[in-house]
């Protein structure tokens, strides 16, 4: 029981703009027009994955973690045969994913970064379909469905078209409807975005539940606390390249100090730096930018007196002071050296 | 191959056509009925026309409908399923080779073409009232080219469908449908180009021309038209031409 997952050296170019952007995909009333653009499109190179490597166990809950346009939803995009990469090897189980599509999508479930639901039909109707594509029986599908209208909190909307939903039920019922035939292994591409608090606790639950079953999950994410909260490992993903993996304890047991104070001041001085550096407890002190220190420590409020009594050694003006804990968020700051959020 | 999956998703097709029976069935008639009654049924009445117009007409009649609908149900729906929301996607995730959805998609706009088609041929003959004479004694035949043409038409969506945008509908409408539609020997048998022989080659790439001439050549045999063997070879022709072309397109629009 159990399926694993292996990226081996992947890379992704893009040298087409996305297909929504797209011009129509090469047809063309006058032969002249696509000459021309063509050519231009070819610049338009945009290194989504470089060289990823990554090996995710049977059975446990993986966070991809990184912020917008990292490449969380290509890796995924590869891993479920919607994109094809440039170069490098996927693996669903023993299966190649480019090579045994169809073995390795018997295995999968997706939920995407944006609901794409079929707006023919009605949300009962959208997941009775999918069981059928897969294969199970009237009886089977009809009961599946039940249990995961029921379960998502769609009861009273399950005949209504899906076209007048709201954001969060398009989410819920895209997340249901991946559930529904059984998957060993799940993809969900940012699954809380637009939930309520309520129901992302609820989605949380969801989705330990079904670990439980020694199912294998892949989140992406660009929360902090959600990936803390719910993966076993993780990556940290940034410009194509993974820049981390670990436990969430280990990933954070990596900061120097785990403790972070964001520290501002009117001006910083070599002095000031040198006199934060001594203070008992600090591990790291890094000037980020003019007026800004970043200081790694191993505790946090109790350094205060200290950092004060240094400015005024230096004689430079405390102005602002953040105290972050340990987090993975510092963790990324400390190895981008940008917020996640920038 | 996965003929559980096929079978789900020809059922998917049939499901959304059925719920959409009223607004299709308008969409695919009401155009060819007001055609046929103004130039089957007012011309000839009114004697601007032949009465023996009728018969001209009323394959071409068909021939339109059948490509039209054909087109419509394939193209549309492919259009707008490939368009931002992506609703295509739970498809292309479905245990089968993607390909097959694309052969789906075509079975089942064939299956609509020739529904339009059956539906097309009384209804027509009804509003275009007395002195249509359609023969029948070509079963064999016929049945060839009805098949032949809504292949032409399902296979010609599929390729259409995954080379425009939405914001392009329009103008594949007057650009490609409306010339296909006037030059496709519909409204008048190929021969009566005749006394414009540039545009009578020129039309030949159309292939709407051998749908309305081969629907012509078994309904009503006595009009002048091209020879069927020939008709049939070119339909197979463009048949492979446009399937071969669209599975292509929706090979490369369906992975990023
Ligand atoms: N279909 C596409 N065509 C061209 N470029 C693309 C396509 N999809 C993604 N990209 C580009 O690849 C890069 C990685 O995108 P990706 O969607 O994988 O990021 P992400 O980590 O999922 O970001 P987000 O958090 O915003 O979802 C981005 O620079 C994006 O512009
Ligand atoms: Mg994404």
């Amino acid at each position: 029981m159990g399926i694993g997952i292996r990226i081996e050296e992947l890379r992704k170019v893009y040298d087409t703009p996305p297909p929504s952007a797209a011009r129509g995909g090469g047809f063309s009333f006058t032969p002249m027009r696509t000459a021309g653009p063509k050519e231009k499109k070819k610049k338009l190179e945009v290194v989504a994955l470089d060289n990823i490597s990554l090996e995710i166990r049977p059975g446990e809950i993986f966070g991809l973690l990184g912020p917008n346009g990292a490449g969380k939803s290509t890796t995924i995009g590869i891993l479920t045969t919607r994109t094809q990469p440039t170069s490098g090897r996927a693996f669903i189980g023993e299966y190649d994913v480019w090579k045994q599509q169809v073995k390795a999508k018997l295995l999968i479930g997706v939920v995407p970064q944006r609901p794409n639901l079929d707006f023919a039909l009605t949300a009962r109707e959208i997941l009775l379909f999918h069981g059928a594509y897969f294969g199970q029986s009237a009886k089977e599908r009809t009961r599946r469905a039940d249990e995961l209208i029921e379960k998502f909190k769609l009861t009273d909307r399950a005949d209504h078209m899906v076209r007048g939903f709201s954001g969060g039920m398009m989410q819920r019922l895209s997340i249901a409807r991946a559930m529904m035939h059984d998957p060993e292994v799940l993809f969900l591409d940012e699954p809380s975005a637009g939930l309520d608090p309520q129901t992302r606790l609820l989605l949380w639950e969801i989705i330990r539940e079904y670990n439980r079953l020694g199912k294998t999950l892949v989140i992406t994410t660009h929360y902090m606390d959600e990936a803390d909260a719910l993966c076993e490992r993780l990556a940290i993903i940034d410009h194509g390249k993974i820049i981390a993996k670990g436990t969430p304890q280990e990933l954070k047991a990596s900061i120097p100090g785990g403790y972070l104070l964001r520290l501002r001041f009117d001006r910083v001085s070599d002095e000031l730096l040198a006199q934060l550096r001594a203070i008992p407890g600090v591990s790291e002190v890094r000037s980020t930018e003019p007026g800004a220190t970043d200081v790694y420590a191993d505790r946090g409020g109790t350094l205060i007196s200290g950092i004060v009594s240094s400015a005024q050694t230096a004689g430079v003006e405390l102005r602002d002071v953040h105290i972050a804990e340990p987090s993975l968020e510092n963790l990324f700051l400390h190895h981008t050296g940008r917020s996640l959020r920038d | 191959m996965n003929w559980k999956t096929f079978y789900a998703m020809l059922s998917r097709d049939g499901h959304v056509a059925r719920r959409n029976l009223i607004p299709t069935l308008v969409q695919n008639l009401l155009q060819p009925m007001l055609l046929t009654f103004v130039f089957g049924r007012i011309l000839t009445t009114s004697g601007m026309m032949k009465m023996d117009y009728k018969n001209v007409l009323l394959p071409g009649i068909i021939a339109i409908s059948m490509v039209l609908s054909g087109v419509w149900a394939v193209a549309m729906p492919l259009i707008s399923e490939f368009q931002f929301t992506r609703e295509i996607e739970d498809r292309l995730l479905a245990p089968m080779e993607t390909h097959w959805l694309a052969v789906e998609k075509v079975i089942a706009g064939m299956i609509q073409a020739m529904v339009s088609g059956l539906v097309v041929i009384p209804s027509a003959w009804l509003v275009m009232g007395k002195g249509v004479s359609l023969d029948f004694s070509h079963p064999l035949e016929f049945a060839a080219v009805c098949l032949l043409v809504a292949l032409l038409s399902a296979a010609g969506g599929l390729t259409l469908g995954c080379s425009i945008g939405q914001t392009q509908i329009g103008l594949m409408f007057s650009m490609v449908i409306a010339p296909m539609m006037m030059f496709g020997c519909a409204y008048y048998p190929w021969s009566a180009l005749a006394s414009f022989p540039t545009l009578q080659y020129v039309v030949l790439i159309n292939p709407l021309v051998y749908a309305s001439e081969g629907l012509r050549g078994t309904l009503a045999p006595d009009v002048q038209h091209i020879s069927i063997p020939l008709v049939l070879g070119a339909l197979v022709a463009f048949d492979l031409v446009l399937l071969v072309v669209g599975l292509k397109k929706f090979g490369d629009k369906a992975v990023s």
